[in-house]
């Protein structure tokens, strides 16, 4: 098994987030081949495309067909955006990518600026992520001094300039074009699409926007070789993959391991449960895929196919572990209090809708649960699905509706009873 | 209204963007006009908007819409409590308590001192370390009454950079 092996090989160094460090592991190698040897743009996608990297971010494009999406023999700047909004609850592995790696994220993202001629970028950071904010701010002047920023890197013809953009509070920038609308100076809402960001982006140029881990896997698909990285996954699921195992494990963390790793392993690395626990639920890919039966997901492999057979997501890797000490219904009722909080408040089915099933959720979990409130979470949530801008409201509907189908009889109890099955007490 | 320094740095933040997009530059002078002056009151928001050359408006949409943007006055230092589901499956209520009971206020609230105002916020992504929250620019993690106790005595003690 390959751990820890490519975004965060690193962690453990000391001072494994300064420039010299990275460089004495190998670091900007692989920039320095794609400049000097060189490499040419459509071999570096191809290369990307081999690997079968996909988006780390929770949607799981293929990098490569994205970067290539990208119009050729435009005039004017094209944009290279890195989205390090990282906000969907159970999520916590860009903050380490930038806290102990920042400069195998810049190294990528100049890579990848190259094979798309982007000239310049901005790292978009949460606001609330001031420590790595620092990180990176730092790293980049140490890139810049080493001429791999700026004019004329490394004596080439090759631009580009990067920038940290801080974000100011709101999940929703995660979100691309959110992302894009906030980096203007606005609200961020979600824009419609298409057009999509390769042909109207940020300021309405050619834009290509990727997640932290997904820029931070490049630099080692390029000095190995696409068919390296994705031999240490499985076919269509390349690489390996951060899983940030939160919850009811005695070992919580961040978990960097060969995409198809059988979910029992990984939940043996993080310690497994408490002493006398049963697993009762995991959440595999953040709160916005489905909740799957803890039996279940012993059978599964932590890999994009596999999860999806077992009818959630691989999301942005956080899996979430609840053991039989949860009421489902208090901890459904708190995820919902989230997308409610969030919503942008520009689709009417999400604005309403969010709200809506956070306080069907609340009197439920309050002991004021009536008979047809089942019925009522189910169809609320099937008329928010696909009618929105962007998938935030149905990543809101989703833990409602799965942890419906896996825990009637705990939902019915709270209707009956008037309280909860399990009590959490304080949690 | 804003310091020499402050201004300084907006002006910095500006050349990050191209000359005809000043707006992208507003998020950040919020942020440096809130730093200086505690919460951005209207007419602070219609100042810094001027400065890049905005409609007022402009500024107030995106001081309303994002959630590190006071629009009152708070304590000197804002707990900001993750309640979001990581940080909940290991024990956040507890923490709210414990520093409800400690600082006398609720959610929301903010010490007669000044000194503390308790927030619960969501998720701030750092789950494997929960339950968290954040004090000023950093974060404290894997909280117990016993941490709490001692980083509270730590912020009496006067510090804005307690680590």
């Amino acid at each position: 098994m390959f751990v820890n092996g490519v975004t965060l090989q690193n962690r453990g160094v000391p001072d494994s987030h300064r420039l010299s460090v990275y460089a004495g592991t190998g670091g900007y190698a692989a920039l320095r081949k794609v400049l000097l040897d060189p490499i040419a743009p459509d071999q570096i996608i191809s290369e990307i495309k081999k690997s079968a990297l996909r988006g780390r971010g929770g949607a799981g494009f293929p990098t490569g067909l994205k970067w290539s999406f990208m119009p050729k023999g435009v005039t004017g700047t094209k944009y290279l955006l890195c989205n390090a909004d990282e906000g969907e609850p159970g999520t916590c592995k860009d903050r380490d990518i930038m806290r102990y790696e920042p400069h195998r994220l810049i190294e990528g993202m100049i890579i990848g600026a190259y094979a798309m001629g982007a000239s310049a970028g901005y790292i978009f950071i949460r606001g609330e992520f001031v420590e790595p904010i620092h990180i990176v701010e730092a790293a980049l002047e140490e890139a810049y001094a080493k001429d791999y920023l700026g004019q004329n890197i490394l004596g080439t013809d090759f631009s580009f300039d990067l920038h940290v953009y801080r974000g100011a509070g709101a999940y929703i920038c995660g979100e691309e074009t959110a992302l894009m609308e906030a980096l203007e100076g606005k609200k961020g809402q979600p824009r419609f699409k298409p057009p999509f960001p390769a042909s109207y982006g940020l300021y309405g140029r050619p834009t290509t926007i990727n997640n932290v881990e997904t820029f931070a896997s490049v630099p080692d698909i390029i000095s190995k070789g696409g068919d390296w990285f994705l031999n240490l996954g499985k076919p269509n699921n390349g690489g390996t993959k951060i899983f940030s195992v939160t919850g009811h494990v005695r070992k919580p963390g961040n978990y960097e391991v060969s995409m198809g790793l059988p979910f029992k392993d990984l939940l043996e690395m993080a310690g497994g449960l408490r002493p006398g626990r049963q697993l009762k639920a995991v959440i595999p890919g953040g709160t916005s895929t489905a909740m799957v039966a803890g039996a279940a997901m012993m059978e599964v492999t932590m890999d994009y196919d596999s999860i999806s057979k077992a009818g959630s997501a691989l999301g942005a890797g956080s899996v979430i572990i609840m053991d039989d000490s949860v009421c489902i219904v208090k901890t459904v009722e708190r995820i919902s209090r989230f997308y409610m909080h969030e919503s942008c408040g520009q689709c009417t089915p999400c604005r309403e809708g969010m709200g809506w099933l956070w306080r069907v959720m609340h009197r439920l979990e309050n002991g004021q649960g009536r008979e047809e409130d089942l019925q009522l979470l189910l169809d609320v949530g099937s008329r928010i699905e696909g009618r929105t801008i962007c998938a935030l409201a149905d990543g809101g509907v989703a833990p409602v509706v799965s942890s419906i189908r896996l825990f009637r009889e705990e939902y019915e109890y709270h209707i009956q009873h008037k309280r909860c099955l399990i009590s959490m007490g304080d949690a | 209204m804003l310091s020499e320094k402050s201004l300084a740095a907006i002006a910095h933040e500006r050349t990050k963007y191209p000359a005809e997009q000043a707006r992208s530059a507003l998020l950040a002078a919020l942020r440096i006009a809130q730093e200086e002056q505690g919460y951005l009151s209207e007419a602070l928001m219609a100042y810094v908007a001027d400065l890049l050359g905005l409609p007022a408006i402009h500024a107030y949409e995106v001081a309303t819409f994002y959630t590190m943007y006071d629009l009152r006055p708070v304590g000197r230092h804002k707990l900001c409590v993750c309640g979001s589901v990581s940080c909940f499956l290991n024990g956040s209520d507890a923490v709210i308590k414990h520093l409800s009971e400690r600082l006398g206020i609720g959610l929301g609230e903010t010490t007669a001192d000044g000194l503390f105002t308790l927030q619960e916020v969501e998720c701030l992504g750092a789950c494997k370390d929960a339950p968290m929250m954040q004090v000023g620019d950093h974060y404290h993690e894997n909280l117990t009454p016993e941490s709490l106790d001692v980083l509270l005595a730590k912020l009496r003690g006067g510090s804005d950079d307690v680590r």
